[in-house]
């Protein structure tokens, strides 16, 4: 089995600096990648790669040969500091700017259209689809949005600190959303909450300069149900302390 | 009210009302467009450096529009140019290029010998001696505008909305950006006559900020502006003929006045 993406030896930063430096990574059909590390390690670095938004500086970024290059299979969900929330756009015409991501063949307006539809009931946003973008709440805004990753149909969902949308107690329904998702789609998850993501990825990059990928996501719920409080730190090395492998 | 319909008899005054619905279509769509996307400081820097132009026209001596429209659009791809490629901090590449403008155009002027009747004009605008030829040119203005805004709006309304989402999705987001700020600067420069350099931002924001108290919906929002704009240029063209005081000034308090009615009205009903 090809993977969906193959990173070859890849370099990436910005003028001429580096901020990613012999990356390798594969992502596989129904794989659920929680992408970890600080802030400025390069995490964001990774997914602009993959959108297609930065070129690197050396190595490679491969689709599998099935998948056309140009229009990527990519469905993605922003930060939501990035979102203009005083833009004057409706819930609808948000949602349908997914179209842009689908292949030219599905372009059809009537099939775009039902298809915005299916996804606004699904979601359960139907009935604020003439509201504007500013007036939702962080958890509509998260479904708006991931509303619009999914309009192409794509093989990878990409989410980058989706949990910024809402507070932690809304975390759990988008994590069963994509747990289910997952079925049909590869994900890839960018965030520093490793304690909240780390019940539901079934693999783990660290990205700090370098990327290292633990195959199995070794943190089990046991370990964090030992502890009466939320994980949001946890650190390489041997068990008790710690829970993922050394880096080599 | 004799008075006020034997104005429309008047050839001056038919070339005043066409002026301002043309003006308030181009303004009323372009202006949405440049508060949604947030680049009305680009804007104010285009048409400030248009006055380079004009300057540079009076002294050698041919139509200040061409001259304008040259230094427009040239202004606007150099921020463009200046921000993307050189690298320059946008704020600053905008203040740059305003600036330089309105510096050759008072070095222009000055150097033009005798007086220069029209200048005040072309600052301060006067929708009651825009010419036939204006007319026309504003009139192909409004045809461009309408028919780039209905054949890529979804395309426009996404890449103002999400740039980078837009990039992603493989949209020519540098090609349409050009396009659309050449679209701001003719804009600018057209509607230069109505209300003149010094104040036709103002026809670019505050029909859009009343509409906007309406509607948070892009395309009702291009819409609503243009109507707004017609009402408060044609309000403000009557107020001034029957007070005779300067026209554009009058068109801009009376967009002011009825911004701050409909706020009002907005915040207790």
């Amino acid at each position: 089995m090809d993977a969906l993406i193959k990173i070859e030896n890849l370099s990436a930063g910005y003028d001429k600096t580096p901020v990613l430096w012999d990356v390798n990574l594969e992502v596989f059909e129904n794989d659920f990648l929680g992408v970890i590390g600080p802030n400025g390690g390069g995490k964001t670095t990774l997914l602009k790669i993959i959108l297609g938004l930065l070129n690197p500086m050396e190595g490679r970024l491969i689709f599998r040969s099935d998948i056309n290059n140009r229009k990527k299979p990519i469905g993605y969900l922003p930060q939501v500091k990035h979102i203009d929330k005083n833009f004057p756009i409706t819930v609808y015409d948000v949602v349908r700017s997914g179209s842009l991501m689908a292949s030219a063949v599905k372009k059809n307006s009537s099939d775009v259209k039902q298809k915005v539809e299916n996804l606004l009931n699904e979601m359960g946003v139907a009935n604020i689809r003439n509201k504007a973008i500013g007036e939702l709440s962080g958890g509509q805004m998260q479904r708006v949005f991931l509303c619009r990753a999914l309009l192409s149909d794509p093989k990878i969902l990409l989410l980058d600190e989706p949990d910024t949308f809402v507070d932690n107690r809304f975390e759990g329904e988008l994590y069963e959303r994509l747990r289910y998702l997952n079925k049909h789609m590869a994900i890839v998850l960018v965030s520093h909450d490793v304690g909240t993501i780390s019940s539901y990825v079934k693999t783990i990059a660290c990205v700090n300069g370098e990327l290292h990928y633990h195959p199995d996501n070794m943190i089990t719920q046991e370990q964090l149900n030992g502890y009466n409080c939320p994980i949001k730190l946890i650190s390489h090395g041997e068990i008790p302390h710690t829970v993922l492998k050394r880096h080599n | 009210m004799n008075n006020f319909f034997e104005l429309f008899s008047y050839d001056f005054f038919q070339k005043a009302f066409l002026a301002a619905i043309f003006a308030s279509i181009s303004c009323g769509i372009v202006g949405s467009y440049i508060v949604s996307r947030r680049i009305v400081f680009i804007s104010g820097g285009i048409t400030h450096a248009s006055f380079g132009g004009i300057g540079l026209a009076f002294l050698l001596g041919f139509n200040p529009l061409i001259g304008a429209v040259a230094f427009a659009v040239g202004s606007a791809l150099g921020i463009q140019f200046f921000t993307k490629v050189a690298r320059v901090r946008e704020d600053s590449s905008i203040a740059i290029f305003w600036s330089l403008g309105m510096a050759l155009g008072i070095i222009f002027v000055w150097m033009t010998p005798g007086y220069t009747p029209n200048l005040m004009s072309y600052l301060f605008g006067n929708i009651l001696t825009v010419s036939i030829a204006e007319l026309w040119w504003m009139f192909i203005l409004n045809v461009v505008v309408i028919l780039t805004f209905s054949l890529f709006y979804r395309k426009i309304l996404y890449i103002a909305f999400d740039e980078e989402f837009a990039r992603a999705a493989g949209l020519p987001v540098n090609l349409f950006n050009y396009l659309t700020i050449t679209l701001v600067a003719l804009t600018v420069v057209l509607n230069i006559r109505v209300v003149g350099i010094i104040l036709i931002l103002s026809l670019l924001t505050i029909p859009q900020a009343t509409a906007n108290l309406f509607t948070k919906d892009f395309k009702n929002l291009l819409i609503l502006s243009s109507v707004i704009a017609f009402l408060g240029t044609l309000i403000g063209l009557f107020i001034s003929y029957f007070m005779d005081i300067p026209s554009g000034a009058t068109i801009i308090f009376t967009l002011v006045v009825m911004f701050g009615l409909l706020k009002l009205y907005k915040t207790f009903f």
